[in-house]
């Protein structure tokens, strides 16, 4: 996987060519220090992002088009899993080096993947309401072969939204990721649950202890004050 | 955006010629090419599709299992023709002559398969499945009960876990590994490809996974399987699908579907294990098998069953259709 800068078109915008899929990585903010990486929810984009959420953040904001969304390509014909979506943020992570995630809806549930598949990467992961949060549920229901509407446009893949929509969440498999966080982390809590909505994925994760609960703002300050410690004044010794 | 099932396409698949000392390994003992190949759309992807049989007789689907493809029923689908019946079966995407996607996924597959049945008829048909292919058969039948007449799963029946007790911090550290080693392999495959060799070499690597199947039979999959680059022989399988893995499916959810299947089931079940093995045992079977089920256990055979043992499968499977 090479970075690639895009000469024709946003300089604000690194392309990712990560297997088949072409991924837009946008810078949203500069700054010094350890970067943000911003994962959207279903349906959205890195150009939906409100950047006042995340305004308080004094090192360089990144948004991650996950593949099928914004100006990342798609898969034809579908494909789409939640954990080929970590895949993707970890192609971010490897241009970016360690980061602090912050998700929306969907983006929550990368970003918790994330911070168990790369402890070594993620510096902290908040998980915040938006589109997309619950998933599919612990469990299937009942067998049935979904298609995507015909009239749909292409981006955001509508392969994306149907099998992105159904996407399991059991509690047993996302407290693994949860445990790998606890354990391999630099960041204590490695993950920070922000969102309002409860589905039992993030219900499990945040009974977790260790996890701690709190709002996206207070989150944020959290994370910034434990990776962007403020100069401390010299008082030479007398 | 191409969403609707699947159109025809009269392409034939892509033929490596063979050397004239590769030539001996074009025709072991009992294999047949498929009478016709051609190609379909499955949502915007080419599919490749073989047939064996007189074209207008009653059809009958046949999915192969994970890292093969179609023509790996060279020397199966034959025999299963001979008793009157055409047969379908598809490369799944990313496989054999099948187009190479960005990702994969189960329920890309499960469309593929409906998308090959779409083009067959609509009336209901007996679908078979070998391994992966079993189990992909199994949900298309929960899926759509009035496309399916009877069901047979060769070694892809629901197995509990393959997986052995181990202490609970050591799953963890396995599993960390295998995500870890599974997103390392992401971040190569844009530059990956398989590696090269001669059309042995290749055979002999496939027999690492496939121990009990004889080396003739590997070279001749090579010869389907396999193209000739500059530098040699490699498998034409995406280089991007990696075999094992982890994810949120639990093995007991379809275990626990079993009972609503309404066909008829005939599961045939691997007496000897070997890696690529399902190892479904029939005491965690039974309570879920569905009323009209007939389960066989072929001893000798590993996962592999139809083609070790071609001949007794197929009249089993022969057999079990006319009831």
């Amino acid at each position: 996987m090479t970075p690639i800068e895009d000469d024709e078109s946003d300089d604000r915008i690194t392309w990712l060519d990560h297997s088949k899929t072409r991924l837009a990585l946008h810078l949203l903010s500069e700054g010094e220090g350890p970067p943000l990486l911003v994962l959207h929810g279903l349906g959205e984009s890195s150009a939906n992002l409100r950047l006042a959420d995340v305004s308080a953040w004094p090192g360089p904001i990144h948004g991650l088009d996950f593949t099928g969304h914004g100006r990342s390509t798609a898969s034809q014909g579908g494909g789409y899993t939640c954990e080929l979506l970590m895949a993707d943020a970890d192609a971010a992570l490897a241009v970016l080096g360690p980061s602090t995630l912050h998700g929306r809806g969907l983006g929550a549930y990368v970003a918790l993947l994330t911070a168990g598949g790369r402890p070594d990467l993620v510096q902290g992961a908040i998980l915040c309401d938006g589109p997309g949060l619950a998933g599919g549920g612990s469990r299937p229901t009942g067998p049935m072969i979904p298609h995507p509407d015909p009239q749909a446009a292409d981006i955001p893949d509508p392969y994306a939204l149907v099998e992105l929509a159904r996407d399991l969440r059991p509690s047993d498999y996302v407290t693994e990721f949860v445990r790998q966080a606890l354990e391999h982390s630099q960041v204590d809590p490695p993950i920070i649950v922000s969102a309002a909505e409860d589905p039992e994925w993030l219900h499990s994760v945040a009974d977790i202890p260790g996890i701690q609960r709190a709002s996206p703002t207070r989150a944020l300050t959290l994370y910034r004050d434990r990776l962007h410690p403020a100069p401390r004044l010299s008082h030479p010794k007398r | 955006m191409e969403n609707v099932a699947a159109m025809r396409e009269r392409v034939s698949t892509s033929e490596t010629e063979l050397t004239t000392d590769e030539a001996r390994f074009a025709s072991p003992g009992g294999a047949e090419l498929p009478a016709r190949c051609y190609r379909i759309r499955s949502h915007g992807n080419s599919l490749a599709v073989s047939e064996w049989g007189d074209a207008e007789a009653p059809p009958l689907l046949l999915a192969h299992g994970g890292f093969d493809f179609a023509q790996t029923f060279c020397r199966f689908a034959p025999l299963l023709a001979a008793g009157g019946y055409r047969i379908i079966s598809w490369d799944q995407r990313g496989h054999g002559d099948s187009e190479h996607t960005a990702l994969y996924s189960w329920e890309a597959d499960m469309r593929d398969a409906l998308a090959v049945l779409d083009t067959i008829c609509h009336e209901p048909v007996p679908f078979v499945g070998h391994s992966k292919g079993g189990s992909l058969l199994i949900q298309l039948a929960l899926a759509c009960p009035h496309r399916v007449s009877h069901l047979v799963s060769i070694d892809g029946l629901p197995s509990r876990s393959a997986q052995p007790d181990v202490a609970d911090h050591e799953r963890t550290s396995r599993f960390a590994r295998e995500v870890a080693g599974w997103l390392d392999h992401r971040r190569r495959s844009a530059l990956r490809q398989r590696p090269p060799g001669s059309l042995e070499d290749l055979a002999r690597r496939r027999g690492r996974m496939n121990p009990r199947l004889d080396h003739e039979w590997l070279c001749f999959l090579v010869t389907r399987g396999a193209r000739r680059d500059a530098d040699g022989w490699r498998w034409k399988i995406d280089p991007a699908l990696r075999f094992g893995g982890f994810g949120p499916w639990r093995p007991d959810w379809a275990l626990q579907r079993l009972p609503s299947l309404s066909p008829p089931l005939l599961g045939l079940l691997a007496g000897q294990r070997e890696p690529m093995g399902f190892d479904s045992n029939l005491e965690d079977l039974a309570p879920f098998l569905p009323r009209h089920t007939e389960i066989e256990r072929f001893e000798k055979a590993g996962h592999f069953i139809h083609i070790e043992e071609p001949a007794p499968v197929a009249n089993r499977i022969l057999e079990f259709l006319k009831s």
